[in-house]
């Protein structure tokens, strides 16, 4: 009776590793690696969807091919350049650091700092006191008042 | 004073400028049409069977231009689209020869021999291997081959008369392609 339902389980267990996708590896770390890559490869087909979540035959095609390579023993590296040599930059959700893509890296650590650097002299200005600006004609307003004040003080 | 504060107020206006410039110069490109990294490479190396005698395989070293490269496939209406065009062509000089992408090779044989065959020769292509070594990511695409057998243009999408004058005539001259007999040999001049 255990055997049976140990065979149950295996046969269930074996089917739904199948259907998840049709593809064995040899380890998990290289199956890992496969559902890392087909998540970061982007369908050129389909503009705006992943390899993994597309269901147009290329990104199947690429999936084949991205499973050939891992089981070649090629590197993640290795095989997103390898796509990217067909494909162009477009394919990579990583976009790799060039100039032309350096605003892209630094673009939003750049703007990051202009807005720090806006805010700080703001804060600066409004904690500095408010400097009055004082006439001469009162200034010597204050200077005869300061002296009125003092005969007054003088005259008991 | 007053010319810090104008500097900060116009640098919201020079940022919307940078914005509007950016965004503009998108406009009219098709974000569908992705560059090809093939270009002025040599030809991928294959090794794949022909359409019309699958007993015999071709390899790169066939691909030698100045020669017009099609992908096409009887499940691409757009290739329909452009196929008399293509045999037009053809029958005007350009020589031509397919790719059949991931199609079903009797299918394509006969697709042929009903809608007449713009090519010398065909590769059999039923898998895609060679599609995806060469960066296809739809049919139809359309390759300038020349004659040391490397790629000097992809276009995508289907010829019409005014991408063929404008566009490939342009590169096909530029690369020393046949020039046939006359120079009406560009489509929709005329006709």
């Amino acid at each position: 009776m255990i055997r049976c339902f140990l065979l149950l389980f295996m046969l269930v267990g074996g089917t739904a590793f199948a259907t998840i996708d049709a593809y064995e590896f040899r380890t998990m770390e290289d199956e890992e690696r496969f559902r890392q890559l087909v998540a970061e490869l982007r369908c050129p087909k389909c503009q705006n969807q992943n390899i993994a979540d597309s269901n147009a035959g290329l990104a199947k095609d690429i999936k084949d091919r991205t499973y050939l390579l891992i089981n070649e023993g090629r590197s993640n590296r290795e095989i997103t350049a390898y796509m990217v040599e067909r494909y162009g930059d477009f394919i990579t959700y990583r976009p790799p650091m060039r100039p032309v893509t350096w605003f892209l890296w630094f673009g939003p650590f750049l703007l990051a700092l202009l807005a720090a650097a806006i805010i700080f002299t703001i804060k600066l200005r409004q904690k500095s006191p408010p400097v009055t600006q004082v006439t001469p004609e009162q200034e010597a307003k204050v200077q005869e008042l300061l002296k009125k004040l003092e005969q007054s003080d003088k005259q008991p | 004073m007053s010319r810090t504060k104008w500097i900060l107020f116009s640098l919201p206006l020079i940022g919307f400028a940078v914005m509007v410039y950016f965004f503009g110069s998108a406009i009219g490109s098709d974000p569908s049409i992705l560059p090809s990294t093939r270009i002025d490479k040599p030809f991928p190396a294959f090794e794949l069977p022909t359409l019309e005698n699958p007993e015999q395989t071709v390899n790169q070293t066939a691909v030698k231009g100045p020669l017009l490269l099609n992908v096409w496939a009887t499940w691409c209406p757009t290739c329909i689209v452009e196929h008399p065009l293509l045999v037009e062509l053809s029958r005007r000089g350009i020589p031509m020869v397919g790719l059949n992408y991931k199609d079903e090779p009797d299918a394509a044989r006969k697709y042929l021999e009903i809608n007449g065959n713009p090519f010398k020769w065909n590769i059999a292509d039923v898998k895609g291997d060679l599609g995806l070594d060469l960066g296809v990511y739809g049919a139809p695409e359309t390759y300038l081959i020349d004659a040391e057998g490397k790629i000097r243009h992809r276009f995508v999408g289907a010829i019409t008369p005014d991408v063929w004058r404008k566009e490939l005539w342009p590169q096909w001259q530029a690369m020393g392609g046949v020039q046939p007999e006359d120079a009406a040999a560009q489509p929709g001049g005329s006709s």
